[in-house]
C-alpha cells in the first residue's frame, strides 16, 4: 500500500511540476473563455446584415415585413426583375423576392426568393418565420376571422404547461439548462476518459521502452506500480477539475464586479447560435434573468458530487485498459493504434448515446446507456442533469454505480495480469488473442 | 546465503529454465555465465521475485524467498539498463531507494555517500539524457547497490564501461563482497569472470552445465598440456612420453601421454642436457571450456528462436 503511494507521489509530482500543468490548467479555460467573449462582442457589434428587396407587384404585404434586428432587412422597391438581378451581382441586395401581380394567398401560391448566395439554416428560418406570418394573418383576415381574434390567439405564449408529478414546474429554460449542463458533463468526461487515459498509457510505455520498467519491478509488484501510476495521473485530473471549479466560480462572482454593465448589455443577443434549443428556449423567456432561473433549478452538487465519483470510476475503469494495452506494445506508437481500437469504441458509442440521452433521459436506449458500465460515466451524466427523479430514478442511480465499481475491480484485475507480463516483453508485437490468454494463466 | 533447488519455468511450451540447482556462499562472488538466450536473464527474474517459478524452491537466507519482503534485500541491476531520462537524477534515485523500503534520510545519507565516492555530487541535478552511457551505467550501479542489499545481481555489469570506469567498479564489487554481501554476476564475457568470480555455474538451453570453482573447472577440463622454454633452440623432439603441440625456435608446447607425469618431461630435457628456463602447465580458459560446451548444441538456433518469440 505504501508504495502505491510512493509511486502516485512521483507521478503526480512530475506532472503537477511541469509547465505544460500550469499552461494547460490555467490557459485552456481562458483560451474557451477568450473564445466565447470574442464571439459575443461580433455578435452585438456585428454590422452584418441580410438585405432583401421585395418586389411586391400584387401588394400582398402592403409595403410593410417586420426586420429582425440589424440582421435581416427587407426592402421595398418599384423595379422589375432584371435590374433586381444585377443588384444582387454589385450586392446591393443578397436576394430578391418577386411577387408578381397575379398572386393569390388563398389559392396557396407560394413566395419565391431568390438569392445570390446559399442561405444560411438560420436565416432562411428566420425569413421563413416573418413572411409565413403574415401570410398566414392575411389568409386568416380572408377567412373573416377579425384582427383582434388574431391578435388574442397570438398572445397566449405558453399554450402547454409541461409538469412533473411531483408538482415541479419544468419550464422549457429548466430543460433547455438541463440540456447543456448533461451534454456538457458528458462531454467533459469523454474528454478526461481520453486525456487521461492516454496519459496513462504513454506512462507506461515509456517506462517499457526507459526499460526502468524492470528495475521498479524488482523492487514493487507490478501491480502496485501499475496502480500507483493510475491513481497519481487521476490525483493530476482531479486537482485539475477542482481548480477549474475554482475558477469559474471565482469567474462568475468577478465578472459582475468588473464589468457591472455585462449583465444587462449581453442579455437580449447573449446566446450565440450554438445549443440550439436551450437558446431558442431561452429568447423566447427572455433572456440572463431566465438563464439564472434556469441554473437555480439544477442541483449542482448532486451533479458535481455525480461527476467526480464518475468521472473517478469512469477513469479508473478505462485507465487500468490503456495501462494494459501500454504495457503491451513496444517502440512502434503504431502498435498502440489497432490494441486501442476495442478501447475506443464504446467511449465513442457512449457519446452518441450521450447526445440521445441529454433529449430523452429516460428512453430505453439512455437507460440502458446510463447502466452498462463502459458507458454510464458519460451517459448518466446526461440523465443526471435532468434531475432525480425526472431524469434517473434512484435505483438506477445505484445500480449504475454498483455495477461501474464491481467492472472497475474487473478491469482492473485483467488489466493486472496483461501488464504484469507485458511490461517484461521486449522485441515482440502482441495481439489481443495473446492478451486474453495472459488473463486467463495462473500465476 | 541462496539455494535453488530443481527451479523449473516454461514459455508456451519451452522450457526456459529446466530443474536448476546450486547454491551460493554468504560473501562469495558468484559467476552466472552461459551463451544468449541461455535462460539466464530468466533465471535471475525468479530470484529476485519477479517471475514466480513454475517448479523448485528458492531458499534466501536460510528461509523459503518471500518476494514481498525478500526483495529489500536484494539489488538487482538488469541487463536492460534504464532509468526515467527526464527526471533530476538526485530526485530518481532518492524515489527509487524509498521503494527499496529505505527512509527519507537514511536515502539521503547513502546517496551523499555513493556520490562523493564515485564523484558524482554535481550530477544531482541534472537529467540522465544529459549523461553519457558510461555515466549512466555508473548511476544505475549506485542505484543497485544503494539500499546495501544481502544479494546483489548484475547482470552484465561491464557493459558500456571504459577501463577506467570498470575497474572502479569492480573495485566496488570486491569490497562490496568483503563487507559480507553476496553477489551474483551474470555475464557471458569469460575473462571477467575468470579475474572476478570465486564460483561459476555454466548454463545452456536452460540446463545446468557445470558448477564449481573456476580452478576445479579449469582441472576438470585441463588437456595434460605444458609449455617449455629452453634457452637454445632445438629441433622438435620425439619422445613416446609427449607429442608436440606447438614449436618454435626454443619453446614447446606439448601434451603429455596417458599416466606421464610433469616431472617425467622435465627430467627428458634435463637428460638431453638443455637448459630448462620456464616450464607450467597450460590450463584452458574458461573461455575454450565455454565454447568447447556450447558448440554442437543449438544454444544459437534457440537464441535466434526465443527473441522472434
Amino acid at each position: 500500500m505504501n508504495k502505491i503511494l510512493l509511486v502516485a507521489r512521483r507521478e503526480f509530482l512530475t506532472r503537477v511540476q511541469k509547465k505544460t500543468f500550469l499552461l494547460t490548467t490555467i490557459g485552456v479555460p481562458l483560451l474557451i473563455a477568450t473564445f466565447y467573449a470574442a464571439l459575443i462582442y461580433f455578435q452585438i457589434k456585428s454590422t452584418d446584415h441580410f438585405s432583401i428587396a421585395v418586389l411586391d407587384e400584387a401588394n400582398v404585404f402592403s409595403g410593410k415585413l417586420e426586420n429582425k434586428k440589424n440582421e435581416i432587412i427587407f426592402k421595398f422597391v418599384q423595379s422589375d426583375t432584371t435590374t433586381l438581378k444585377k443588384q444582387l451581382d454589385d450586392h446591393t441586395y443578397e436576394a430578391y423576392i418577386y411577387i408578381p401581380a397575379g398572386f393569390n394567398i388563398t389559392r396557396g401560391d407560394s413566395v419565391e426568393l431568390r438569392s445570390g448566395k446559399t442561405l444560411g439554416l438560420l436565416t432562411r428560418e428566420d425569413i421563413e418565420r416573418t413572411i409565413g406570418k403574415v401570410l398566414e394573418e392575411k389568409r386568416l383576415l380572408m377567412l373573416n376571422v377579425s384582427k383582434a381574434q388574431i391578435d388574442s390567439i397570438q398572445q397566449q405564449k405558453d399554450p402547454i404547461k409541461f409538469t412533473s408529478v411531483s408538482g415541479q414546474k419544468e419550464t422549457g429554460s429548466k430543460v433547455g439548462i438541463s440540456y447543456l449542463v448533461g451534454m456538457i458533463a458528458g462531454f467533459l468526461i469523454y474528454i478526461i476518459l481520453f486525456v487521461y487515459g492516454t496519459m496513462v498509457m504513454r506512462g507506461v510505455m515509456e517506462e517499457k521502452v526507459s526499460r526502468i520498467a524492470e528495475v521498479i519491478v524488482s523492487s514493487v509488484k507490478p501491480f502496485q506500480l501499475m496502480m500507483g501510476k493510475i491513481t497519481g495521473i487521476g490525483a493530476v485530473g482531479l486537482v485539475q477539475f477542482l481548480i477549474w471549479l475554482v475558477l469559474v466560480f471565482g469567474i462568475q462572482f468577478a465578472l459582475p464586479l468588473i464589468f457591472p454593465e455585462l449583465s444587462t448589455s449581453v442579455q437580449p443577443q447573449s446566446m450565440p447560435s450554438a445549443g440550439a434549443q436551450a437558446a431558442s428556449a431561452m429568447q423566447n423567456s427572455g433572456g440572463l434573468s431566465r438563464l439564472m432561473e434556469g441554473l437555480q433549478t439544477i442541483n449542482f452538487p448532486l451533479i458535481i458530487g455525480c461527476f467526480i465519483f464518475y468521472f473517478l470510476g469512469g477513469y479508473f475503469l478505462y485507465s487500468s485498459l490503456f495501462a494494459a494495452v501500454g504495457s503491451a506494445v513496444n517502440e512502434d506508437p503504431q502498435d498502440a493504434q489497432s490494441l486501442l481500437f476495442p478501447i475506443m469504441m464504446p467511449i465513442i458509442f457512449a457519446i452518441v448515446i450521450m447526445t440521445k440521452a441529454v433529449n430523452d433521459p429516460n428512453s430505453s436506449l439512455a437507460i440502458f446507456g446510463s447502466l452498462f458500465p463502459f458507458t454510464s460515466p458519460i451517459v448518466m451524466m446526461a440523465r443526471i442533469a435532468h434531475g432525480i427523479p425526472e431524469g434517473v430514478s434512484v435505483a438506477q442511480l445505484i445500480i449504475s454505480m454498483v455495477l461501474l465499481i464491481v467492472t472497475f475491480l474487473g478491469t482492473t484485475w485483467v488489466a493486472a495480469k496483461i501488464y504484469r507480463i507485458g511490461i517484461l516483453m521486449y522485441g515482440k508485437k502482441i495481439t489481443w488473442k495473446e492478451m486474453i490468454k495472459w488473463t486467463f494463466r495462473k500465476s | 546465503m541462496l539455494d535453488l533447488h530443481h527451479l523449473q519455468k516454461h514459455y508456451s511450451g519451452q522450457k526456459a529454465v529446466n530443474d536448476i540447482s546450486f547454491s551460493v556462499k554468504k560473501g562469495s562472488i558468484f559467476g552466472l555465465l552461459g551463451p544468449n538466450g541461455a535462460g539466464k536473464t530468466t533465471l535471475l527474474r525468479m530470484i529476485t521475485g519477479i517471475f514466480y517459478p513454475d517448479q523448485g524452491e528458492i531458499i534466501f537466507d536460510g528461509k523459503p524467498f518471500n518476494p514481498l519482503q525478500d526483495v529489500q534485500q536484494i539489488g538487482y541491476m538488469p541487463e536492460e539498463r534504464g532509468l526515467y531520462k527526464k527526471m533530476k537524477i538526485g530526485e530518481q534515485v532518492m524515489y527509487l531507494a524509498q521503494l527499496k523500503g529505505l527512509s527519507k534520510q537514511e536515502a539521503l545519507q547513502k546517496i551523499k555517500y555513493w556520490f562523493e565516492k564515485l564523484e558524482m555530487e554535481t550530477w544531482w541535478n541534472k537529467k540522465v539524457e544529459d549523461l553519457s552511457k558510461g555515466m549512466s551505467q555508473k548511476l544505475q550501479f549506485v542505484v543497485t547497490v544503494l539500499h546495501e542489499p544481502k544479494l546483489i545481481i548484475l547482470d552484465e555489469p561491464f557493459s558500456g564501461l571504459d577501463p577506467m570506469n570498470a575497474n572502479l567498479i569492480k573495485d566496488e564489487i570486491y569490497s562490496l563482497a568483503k563487507k559480507g554481501s553476496t553477489i551474483i554476476f551474470s555475464t557471458h564475457r569469460m575473462e571477467q569472470v575468470e579475474e572476478i568470480c570465486d564460483h561459476i555455474v555454466l548454463m545452456n538451453l536452460g540446463s545446468k552445465m557445470l558448477d564449481g570453482t573456476v580452478q576445479n573447472i579449469k582441472q576438470q577440463f585441463k588437456e595434460n598440456k605444458f609449455h617449455i622454454r629452453l634457452a637454445e633452440p632445438i629441433q622438435p623432439p620425439d619422445s613416446n612420453l609427449f607429442h608436440v603441440v606447438n614449436h618454435t625456435d626454443n619453446a614447446l608446447t606439448v601434451k603429455l601421454q596417458e599416466g606421464i607425469l610433469s616431472n617425467d618431461v622435465l627430467q627428458y630435457f634435463i637428460n638431453q642436457s638443455q637448459t630448462i628456463e620456464s616450464f607450467h602447465e597450460i590450463l584452458p580458459s574458461l573461455n575454450d571450456i565455454f565454447i568447447h560446451l556450447v558448440e554442437g548444441t543449438q544454444a544459437t538456433a534457440r537464441a535466434f528462436q526465443s527473441s522472434n518469440n
